[in-house]
């Protein structure tokens, strides 16, 4: 094997604090691609100061997460929309700035999302995991438009066994969690998710996935309280195998739960 | 300070420049002399009889109709069959064209053929175009007492004649022969007081998004293109 | 003044528009209708990106040379003839107008669609002055007889059905038979015609907007389907244009682009049925059309954009396609936004025209979800300047004291990687056990909004750092069991689940041919997906 790549881990505060299992289904799938995974101490990347005109506090969250990866030859993230964070939103904080300007476009330069990650950087042209199901993919805006991540999930989603792939309509439309948007403006949020939702339902689908746990929570919290049986999960966790960890937004089988493991 | 310094002086001070910067001023001038073109799809970029056929078809996808003549005094007799298929009375408005003037009306006697600028009472209105665009089905109107612009909007049928050989293959080739004919500047003082783009009859679609032909212009328009390429 | 605004409840607007049936089905409309009409019209385009890439930089150019390009434009449309009136503001605007009319003895003024005509309430003013405005495209005269601003900027009346607007002229026309047929569009559309066409022909003057203003000969362009600003600038004795600056462009060649991009974009027309360049008055041998051309040229609030960062808003054609595509206008519709311009343009313009203090809402109500971007004949980065102006309100203390305080209590915990350990450790857990028997919560506090009609998904457990070094700190980095963290309180039991090596992927026979490397794994014997559902 070459050299291998030394990837930093950005996890994304969601996952981080509600899904670890991505951070770790992510990190499977970059060290199967011959990456050396290193989880650097990390926070978020500040995008929710950034929209939310607070400058300041987004630009010390940056400068933490710039010298945090520079190290790194690539920084990865499983969310397109953090990734897209780092790798557009940090050259705008910081244009202009002698010091800094550098520094946040070399991390910009080498921060991918997952996916994208791994089939335009690394080669990857499929995993060797299993998963048996409809399931059905929603493109996250920041992926899409931010990044242009379109193909690179549906390809590794092809190559997982037994798992068939049916196309979301509208896959280019916002499902309405547009971060502190959900809590700001709930009602209009509400009303897209549930467009997203039905959507998702009309494919005929048991399982969504997405790149953006932002989206998922979203989507897996209107079909849940709508009754759906579509499960929900990120699609590092298909892709890696790593599916025992209940589907978002719903609890471990009715086994009297043993005590939670800690070291 | 007069209103107009208020707003230039305050575009300058936006844009920190004093308007007397020679290199701004070479670029405006250069710009207006030169005209650059843009990107000209290629669509339109056909040898003539295929332009032709483009022509027609960007019409009918429009909504128009179009009849092909050999040559101008076939007109009237084009003019009366399209009244007659549609079942209207045999009269039309015209305007003052010297190529209108020159067709044998005389030959489609039961037709009445006025002449002059529309007061709102015509079926149908005939008038012959500057120029027609292939790209998009485009004809090119000038007004003036050749063809009175009542005579495009006012009737419910306009009827536009157009001359094979002005038809060009994109705007921009129209716009410049307008300026070489017009005069940018100079000649007789610029464009007439309206060059008309029409493209299909009028409609609206702000009921419900239905699309519907005849909003407050004519409900039909039909091109008679005169001589082959 | 501008016209007066409601963007300050826009969170009320919103609300009453998601409960109003009649709209939303208007609205589904427009989700549904417009973008694949536009794609499919795009398509056919080759040339449609380097297009929109033109026409960015022909408004970007300018812009840039905005003074100079007006001069010019001025001197042309003297020359030929026509008068050119600087309104600094929208009372200005207003004014100049109203004394044109007056000098011209005007009684009716018919009107051509004009946003900025809109923007300054031109109508209004002319009515509190004695002089009756009649619009005169189908969607204008709509909104008109109700009374309402337009919801969208190109289909002024897009909110409404039918029905309502065959209740409006039953209201308004009642001269007309009570008994008539007003069921089909067509027959609202012949009723408006036969209406309207008696304004065109008794109006003294006639006012329409300016879609481009061509410096190099002149002229005033406008763009429509109907035939009615064609009518409305030919009939009358006099012809006002209301233009706002930045609808300069040199010259015939640079509006051909533009036009190209517009209609595509606007409404899915390969071209628009009428586009009119009107340069001066009739001339002395004209038959017909106006014997005095005026236009009235408006800042408004524009000089003051050039200077920062909003300047790119400046490039915008007013095509709606931004409108078209918005999930948001798709849930709330124009009305919400509480001016003129709603959707994505209007989130930018507005602020700009009655300030961020008033309008911080519109650019609040956004997901950046950047399809409005995408679709931007012109290339505007809507999203980026509407995160401008959310910089501006956060510098003017502007968002509530709640969400500012959450958001400083969030930036101050990331800033500081060994506080937010803590913190998160302790909460994260502490939300896992309550959330441990469902998986999700169906109410939180401070997330009442969102928990109200969804679900919110409990956390695993402790956060994907804590257990990240836990593992590398259980065992040698590398060959590393494949494994879900034992840290997993949902993992069933206490063990790590090590999942046997995989079977190598089987060679050509049952397996695509050429993966580059062998790949990992999983657990096969185990349930999967829907199956593993509780």
């Amino acid at each position: 094997m070459a050299v291998s790549k030394r990837v930093g881990l950005l996890v994304t505060c969601l996952v981080d604090l509600v899904r670890p299992s991505v951070g770790f289904a992510a990190a499977r799938l970059l060290e199967d691609a011959g990456c050396a995974v290193a989880v650097p101490s990390q926070t978020c990347c500040g995008q929710p100061a950034f929209n939310a005109g607070d400058r300041r506090t987004a630009r010390r969250i940056a400068e933490q997460v710039i010298a945090v990866f520079e190290p790194f030859d690539y920084v990865v993230v499983p969310s397109g929309s953090c990734a897209g964070q780092v790798r557009l939103h940090y050259p705008e904080i910081f244009q202009g700035d002698p010091a800094w300007q550098p520094r946040a476009d070399a991390v910009a330069d080498k921060t991918f999302e997952l996916t994208q990650f791994l089939v335009d950087v690394c080669g990857v042209t499929g995993v060797a995991s299993r998963f048996s199901g409809r399931a059905t993919y929603h493109d996250s805006c920041s992926s899409l438009r931010e990044l242009g991540v379109r193909l690179q999930p549906r390809k590794l989603l092809a190559s997982v066994e037994g798992l068939d792939l049916i196309e979301l309509a509208d896959t280019d439309v916002c499902c309405g969690f547009g971060g502190t948007f959900c809590v700001k403006y709930p009602e209009i949020s509400d009303r897209m998710v549930g467009k997203k939702a039905t959507a998702v339902t009309a494919t005929g689908a048991d399982l969504l996935l997405a790149g953006d746990l932002g989206c998922l929570l979203n989507i897996a919290g209107k079909l849940s309280r709508d009754g759906s049986g579509v499960t929900v999960r990120h699609v590092a966790e298909v892709l890696a195998g790593a599916v025992d960890a209940p589907a978002i937004g719903t609890a471990p089988p009715a086994v009297p739960t043993p005590t939670e493991a800690k070291p | 300070m007069s209103a107009r310094d208020q707003v230039l002086g305050a575009i300058r001070r936006a844009l920190a420049v004093t308007g007397e910067e020679p290199s701004r001023r070479k670029i405006v001038a250069d710009r207006l002399a030169d005209h650059p073109c843009g990107v000209i799809p290629a669509r339109g970029q056909l040898l003539p009889a295929a332009r032709l056929a483009l022509f027609q078809k960007r019409v009918e996808l429009v909504a128009g109709t179009v009849a092909r003549v050999a040559t101008a005094e076939d007109v009237p007799a084009a003019v009366a069959a399209y009244l007659r298929a549609d079942g209207l009375p045999p009269a039309v408005r015209r305007g003052a064209d010297p190529r209108l003037g020159a067709m044998p009306w005389e030959r489609e006697p039961s037709l009445a053929v006025a002449v002059g600028a529309s007061a709102g009472d015509d079926l149908v209105g005939v008038s012959h175009a500057v120029a027609a665009v292939a790209e998009t089905g485009t004809l090119v109107l000038l007004s003036g007492p050749d063809n009175p612009t009542t005579l495009n909007f006012l009737p419910d049928h306009h009827l536009v004649v157009v001359d094979a050989a002005t038809v060009a293959g994109d705007l921009e080739t129209v716009l410049s022969r307008l300026r070489d004919t017009w005069g940018q500047g100079g000649g007789p003082g610029g464009l007439p007081r309206n060059v008309h783009l029409i493209t299909g009859p009028s409609r609206t679609a702000d009921i419900e998004q239905t699309l519907i032909l005849g909003a407050h212009g004519p409900r039909r328009l039909h091109v008679i293109l005169v001589g082959e390429p | 003044m501008t016209r007066a605004a409601t963007s300050d409840t826009f969170a009320d607007n919103a609300r009453h528009a998601l409960a109003d049936p009649a709209l939303q089905g208007a609205l589904a409309f427009v989700e549904t209708n417009f973008p694949a009409r536009r794609r499919a019209v795009v398509d056919a385009l080759p040339e449609f990106e380097a297009l929109r890439d033109s026409a960015r930089d022909i408004k970007a150019h300018t812009l840039a040379h905005l003074d100079l390009y007006l001069e010019a434009w001025e001197a042309r449309v003297t020359e030929q003839g026509g008068q050119v009136h600087y309104a600094p503001t929208a009372a200005d605007a207003n004014r100049i107008v109203l004394d044109i009319c007056r000098a011209a003895g005007a009684r009716t003024v018919s009107k051509g669609k004009s946003m900025v005509g809109e923007e300054i309430g031109i109508n209004e003013h002319l009515e509190q002055h004695g002089i009756v405005p009649v619009e005169t495209d189908l969607g204008e005269y709509i909104i008109q007889i109700r009374g309402e601003m337009p919801s969208h900027i190109i289909m002024p009346a897009v909110h409404l059905n039918r029905h309502q607007v065959a209740a409006d002229f039953r209201r308004v026309h009642a001269d007309l038979p009570k008994d008539r047929d007003l069921d089909s569009a067509a027959a609202l559309l012949n009723e408006a015609r036969a209406t309207l066409r008696r304004t065109f022909l008794s109006a003294d003057v006639g006012i329409t907007g300016a879609n481009f203003l061509v410096a190099e000969t002149g002229s005033s362009v406008i763009v429509t389907n109907e035939g009615n600003g064609d009518l409305t600038c030919t009939l009358p004795r006099v012809h006002i244009v209301l233009a706002s600056i930045e609808k300069l462009v040199p010259t015939l060649e640079d509006m051909a682009q533009l036009v190209r991009v517009l209609a595509r974009s606007a409404t899915a027309q390969e071209m628009s049925v009428y586009t009119t360049i009107t340069t001066g008055p009739r001339r002395a041998a004209d038959p017909d059309g106006p014997h005095e051309y005026h236009v009235v040229i408006v800042d408004n609030g524009r000089s003051a954009m050039l200077a920062g960062e909003f300047r790119d808003m400046l490039r915008c054609i007013r095509c709606g396609a931004c409108l078209n595509h918005c999930p948001v206008y798709h849930a709330v519709g124009g009305h919400a936004y509480g001016f003129v311009y709603p959707g994505p343009m209007g989130a930018v313009l507005t602020p700009s025209l009655i300030g961020v203090d008033r309008a911080g809402a519109l650019p609040e109500a956004s997901t950046f979800c950047g399809r409005c971007e995408e679709v931007c004949p012109v290339r505007i980065p809507l999203p980026r300047l509407m995160r401008f102006w959310r910089d501006r309100a956060f510098a003017q203390h502007l968002p509530s004291p709640v969400s500012r305080a959450a958001l400083a209590a969030w930036g101050f915990l990331a800033a500081r990687p060994w506080l937010y350990r803590g913190v998160t450790g302790l909460g994260t857990r502490l939300l896992a056990r309550l959330g441990r028997v469902r998986g999700r919560f169906a109410w939180l506090p401070l997330a009442g909004g969102f928990t109200a009609t969804r679900d919110l998904a409990a956390p695993q457990g402790a956060t994907f750092q804590q257990q990240w070094r836990q593992r590398a700190a259980s065992g040698p980095e590398r060959p590393r069991p494949r494994t879900v963290p034992s840290g997993n309180p949902h993992g069933r039991g206490s063990e790590p689940l090590v999942a046997e090596p995989r079977a190598a992927p089987a060679p050509a026979a049952d397996r695509p041919s050429g993966r580059p490397r062998p790949v990992a794994v999983g657990e096969p014997e185990r349930p999967r997906g829907p199956e593993a559902r509780p």
